[in-house]
């Protein structure tokens, strides 16, 4: 293959990866790791870099969206942003301390357990009405947005702050240890502990992958992980995959949306239990 | 600033008004409490026109970022394969793998980058596209210090700057380490 041929064939799986990406909150990286190192076969350092260019694609592509349809909650999501940014560069001290095959497996078992939870919640995904959560009241976490799936203004209230707070380290904490998108402990912390309707969740985590993305993209760079020829043709794509998905999440249902981030969760579960188990 | 006459309420914005100075919310059209032509978002009182310029400072920042860095890119990316013509073949011996390998030496420096773009290298300004879409979201924290501020909301202005003090932080310590 040569490298023009590499360049457009991985920009085009790309753009696939970015409407994924955009539409469960997770950004392009559930993707693109898997496809770099199986299909192209390059070294799982610079798979990871790209990843981590894929995950800033996306959440700043989509969120420029979601923020302006107001699919995101900007203040939840900023007030989170707290804790996975200091997740996030704790991680990047833990790297050497701990073993990666152990985490792989409990990361494993905790996005299988999010996966079940989150799957079990379809029929009862009714919002809060009210809250005397005293942190979401002092920094006025609630909100509302419009679903043009329902064709209505939907209301909801925040719950569980201190529970969210915790996860969110966790997931900053998780993504910095093993490369892997935050977004997947994002999303079931914001659904299953704060009561944000899925698809707010998903519009939420979105927007702040890209903050604990880069919050660790510093040290990925000057490691030399990410690699021009691999990342360029990842962004762009990833970008242009993530303008198709962000346009498509409104109109979907929120129960479409929390099966295929089922779905992907579950896949993601696999593939940390196959890391975890080959080392 | 050209305000209705009838702006009600102790909220409305006085000569002190931050509104102006506000960077990245002054877009053509969207500097009055009155909604955009194109803005489906209906706004009922001068609040959420507030906050609705907020979000849309924050959107355009990011699609701002998106754009400027894309092409970036696009424009290393082309000036790669246009300096190699061996790149450009669609069938041929010269694998990828030549290029991606973990050997491959590519600027990941900053001084690096700036040997690689004095030189006019391609793969220089691919790098440089790149930082700047890392930069995307940092900035984006930074708009939303300024927009706290103007929607004079301590609490969240200092939830931001914290966030913003961590993130330049990490990436001088991360940067500085190589």
């Amino acid at each position: 293959m040569t490298p023009l041929v590499f360049v457009i064939t991985l920009a085009l799986i790309s753009v696939l990866a970015g409407v994924l990406g955009s539409l469960v909150g997770l950004g392009g990286g559930v993707v693109v790791v898997p496809v770099l190192t199986l299909v192209y076969h390059i070294d799982i350092r610079l798979a990871i870099g790209a990843s981590i260019v894929s995950v800033i694609a996306t959440s700043s592509g989509a969120a420029a969206v979601y923020v302006r349809d107001r699919m995101t909650n900007l203040r939840a999501g900023m007030f989170l942003e707290m804790a996975t940014t200091v997740g996030a560069i704790s991680g990047a001290y833990l790297t050497t301390a701990l073993p990666a095959r152990v985490l792989f497996i409990v990361f494993a078992v905790v996005l299988g357990y999010s996966a079940f939870a989150t799957f079990r919640k379809r029929h009862s995904a009714a919002l809060l009405t009210t809250s005397d959560d005293r942190l979401a009241n002092y920094f006025r976490l609630h909100g509302s947005y419009y679903d043009p799936a329902e064709r209505r203004e939907i209301p909801y209230k925040v719950a569980g702050t201190k529970v969210g707070l915790a996860l969110m380290y966790v997931a900053g904490l998780v993504s910095a240890l093993l490369g892997v998108g935050s977004g997947a402990l994002k999303v079931p912390a914001m659904d299953l502990a704060m009561h944000l309707p899925m698809k707010v969740s998903t519009a939420t985590s979105n927007f702040m992958i890209g903050v604990t993305a880069a919050a660790s993209a510093g040290v990925y760079f000057a490691r030399g992980q990410i690699d021009p020829l691999i990342a360029a043709p990842v962004a762009a794509g990833v970008l242009a995959g993530s303008m198709v998905g962000s346009r498509v999440l409104g109109r979907v249902t929120s129960t479409t949306i929390r099966l295929v981030f089922v779905v992907v969760l579950a896949v993601i579960c696999v593939e940390m239990l196959q890391r975890g188990a080959t080392g | 600033m050209a305000r209705p006459p009838d702006d009600p309420g102790p909220e409305s914005p006085g000569p002190d008004d931050p509104g102006p100075e506000t960077p990245g919310a002054e877009s053509p059209g969207r500097d009055t409490p009155v909604p955009h032509a194109t803005d489906p978002v209906t706004i009922s009182t001068v609040d959420e026109a507030r906050v609705r310029r907020v979000e849309l400072a924050i959107s355009l920042v990011l699609r701002v970022g998106v754009t400027v860095s894309v092409l970036v890119i696009s424009v290393g990316l082309g000036l790669m394969f246009a300096h190699h013509g061996e790149y450009t073949s669609w069938t041929g011996n010269f694998s990828y793998h030549r290029l991606t390998a973990p050997a491959t030496p590519f600027p990941h420096t900053f001084s690096q980058l700036g040997t690689s773009l004095s030189r006019g290298e391609g793969q220089g300004l691919v790098v440089l596209g790149l930082l700047l879409l890392i930069a995307t979201p940092v900035l984006r924290v930074a708009v939303s210090v300024v927009s706290f501020v103007y929607e004079r909301d301590p609490a969240m202005t200092l939830v931001t700057l914290f966030v913003l003090t961590l993130l330049v932080g990490s990436f001088f310590l991360g940067g500085g380490s190589g």
